[in-house]
């Protein structure tokens, strides 16, 4: 233990004497908590979209029946996801696309009320792109949602003109068309009329058999057609998502951009930092002199995984702290915190020595520790589903052997209380802590 | 001979499939100064790493008395470059487990006359003087042997007079040395006995005088001639 200790207070002694290092290690957490903090507690900008109106204002207003729709009204619902650039004409509106003024320009053409009040054409509004595939998407999938809100409301108002027609046939009543009004008598009363006629009819009368039909038909017609509003409101809204869970709590996605960035600087820390401190025993020779007796092999790459963990640890619980500064964070699981982030950084830290254990300089292993880390977070982050299930399978397995998985497991368990639990991510890490220890031990050898 | 300091025996390395050193032996007592010469590629850094016990043996081995230390000087310079001359020698000090750390650093300082210059980061000194911290480093310890791969190598004429001088001083008080070098001319002012290697092989051990007997110019010359003579 003497042994580890001196070389744990010389390895400090060098780290405090690189001081870009040291600035690095101190400033990372804080540049970084401080810009996810802010992120996350304002919440993204509107893409700016440039918004042409072609409807003029005195066809803005649509008649169906006896309802009346302001196609304008609906304008306020893209308003909620844009930030929208009124503009005159469709060449200005082009010209701002072009010019990167917009992302986009957002067109309702002048046929859109009578589209929509014929019943006959499909309504469209006209949506222009330019930019990167990103700058679409995240456009596209602004107004999409927008839009869907818009046509559920117009739906509403279409189904409450459809239901008044079917009562209006059901019940019967008063009807205006070109200026004047005529009675209806509607079904109900039309079959109530037939079974009076039929039941005055004489026993023997002809007209029995040819009114009978007509009388059924009357009573089938009530009945269905009295439950056709109740299928056009489905038609509306035919199905909508009632949400559960498995597998514990949904993490919300901000803070699962917690536990991505923080396990992202531990692994970038402690692989650096465990790489980098074994490489320089190499460098500078000293590995070979160390070797010899003075320390055991174990001893020499616990000193240095340690070392990384413990800087890996004070950065991401100091991200953790910073970030908790904009975000609400459950302080009452800090301990849980401390734990999963220990965790994580002791089994990069493990992978890192062995890393180190391969290379002959700082230079070397730096770049196998980002040759290395990259793939795996990316790996690890894509989801289910997203390729094909045997090349999932494969990520999986290839996850599952590498730390950034159980240890962003970890992390976000112990944040946001997601599954699966702490104590099974860090049960992982430690079996993946054994294996590259000893990968490690095996790389070292003389 | 004393019993002795130090003994190598069927001493081998392989590296893959290139045999670095083979069958080697040999004995040192205390007090003895023994240099290792022979050309490029001979094995001499091998058979003071495998003495040193930096490397394992593929065969053979290496015997010393129990509890005896051995100090090893590598060829390249093994010290941190970003600790002082002083942090160095206090670092390895303790990790030798040396008793009083403190006072075995202060006397190698004064033994290297690097006192002046103890505080100074090792990045910053010249190879001459890092070889000299070095040195220090691998001799803090009084080792009851001294490997020294290639001692004089990076020192100017003065630093390697003063080398010799504590270097000598140290056999005289009974620590066997060992010093691999290409300097002919050091090893037969300085050695007792010299082992002669080339390509891994052991080709003569014996006093430097008996290997320049063989010629009738200097033992640079015996020593060319010796191994044009052996094949090499």
């Amino acid at each position: 233990m003497a042994a580890i200790r001196w070389l744990l207070e010389k390895d400090i002694r060098i780290l405090r004497r690189s001081p870009v290092l040291s600035l690095l290690l101190i400033v990372y957490p804080a540049v970084v908590a401080v810009l996810i903090g802010l992120a996350l507690s304002r919440g993204p900008g509107l893409p700016r979209v440039a918004f042409l109106n072609e409807i003029p204002p005195s066809q803005s207003v649509i008649s169906l029946g006896k309802t009346r729709i302001d196609i304008n009204s609906y304008e306020r619902h893209l308003f909620q996801a844009l930030t929208l650039v009124t503009v005159k004409t469709r060449a200005q509106a082009l010209a701002d696309v072009r010019d990167g003024t917009t992302l986009a320009a957002l067109i309702i053409p002048a046929s859109l009320p009578h589209r929509l009040a014929s019943g006959e054409e499909t309504a469209y509004i006209q949506v222009v792109y330019n930019g990167s595939a990103i700058n679409q998407e995240l456009v596209q999938s602004a107004i999409d949602s927008k839009l869907g809100q818009a046509n559920a409301l117009l739906a509403a108002q279409l189904e409450k003109v459809a239901g008044s027609y079917i009562d209006l046939l059901l019940s019967g009543g008063k009807l205006s068309f070109l200026g004047e009004t005529f009675n209806v008598l509607g079904l109900r009363a039309s079959a109530q009329v037939l079974s009076a006629v039929l039941a005055g009819l004489p026993a023997h009368s002809p007209l029995h058999a040819r009114l009978a039909p007509v009388a059924n038909f009357a009573k089938i017609a009530v009945t269905n057609l009295g439950t056709s509003k109740a299928v056009i409101g489905a038609v509306a809204a035919p199905v909508v998502a009632r949400n559960q869970y498995v597998n514990g709590r949904r993490t919300p996605l901000d803070f699962y951009a917690v536990a991505v960035a923080v396990t992202v600087s531990l692994m970038f820390v402690c692989l650096l930092l465990a790489s980098g401190m074994l490489a320089l025993e190499r460098e500078e020779n000293t590995l070979e002199r160390l070797r010899r007796g003075l320390v055991a092999p174990g001893a020499l790459l616990g000193e240095k995984a340690l070392l990384a963990a413990a800087a890996a640890t004070a950065v991401g619980f100091a991200m953790l702290a910073g970030i908790g500064i904009f975000v609400t964070l459950d302080w009452s699981r800090a301990g849980l915190w401390l734990l999963a982030v220990a965790g994580g950084s002791l089994a990069f830290a493990t992978l890192g020595v062995a890393l180190g254990g391969l290379v002959r300089d700082v230079r070397a292993a730096s770049l196998l520790a980002l040759l290395v880390s990259f793939p795996l977070v990316f790996l690890a982050l894509v989801p289910a589903g997203a390729v094909a299930s045997g090349l999932y399978d494969a990520i999986r397995v290839v996850s599952a052997v590498f730390p950034f998985k159980p240890a962003f497991e970890a992390v976000d368990a112990a944040v946001n209380r997601s599954s699966p639990g702490v104590w099974v991510s860090l049960a992982h890490l430690g079996a993946l802590i054994a294996g590259f220890g000893a990968l490690a031990r095996f790389g070292l050898r003389g | 001979m004393d019993a002795p300091t130090l003994r190598a025996t069927a001493l081998g390395k392989r590296f893959g499939d290139r045999v670095a050193l083979r069958d080697v032996s040999f004995e040192l007592a205390g007090g003895e100064i023994l240099a290792v010469i022979g050309p490029n590629g001979a094995g001499k850094t091998t058979l003071l790493a495998l003495l040193a016990g930096a490397i394992s043996p593929s065969e053979g081995s290496v015997g010393a008395p129990a509890g005896e230390r051995i100090g090893w000087v590598p060829q390249q310079t093994a010290v941190y470059s970003k600790l002082s001359v002083l942090e160095n020698l206090r670092l390895f000090a303790r990790l030798e487990r040396v008793a009083d750390p403190d006072a075995a650093v202060a006397t190698m300082l004064e033994q290297t006359a690097l006192t002046d210059r103890a505080d100074e980061q090792l990045g910053r000194l010249s190879g001459g003087n890092r070889q000299r911290v070095n040195i220090a480093v691998g001799l803090l310890a009084d080792p009851a042997v001294a490997l020294l791969d290639e001692p004089s190598a990076s020192l100017d004429p003065r630093q390697r007079e003063r080398l010799w001088r504590f270097i000598t001083a140290r056999a005289r008080a009974g620590t066997a040395v060992v010093f691999a070098t290409h300097d002919i001319g050091e090893a037969e002012r300085y050695a007792d006995r010299v082992l002669v290697l080339a390509d891994g092989e052991l080709l003569y051990s014996g006093p430097p005088g008996e290997l320049g007997g063989r010629s009738e110019g200097d033992l640079e010359t015996a020593f060319v001639e010796f191994l044009r003579e052996r094949g090499h």
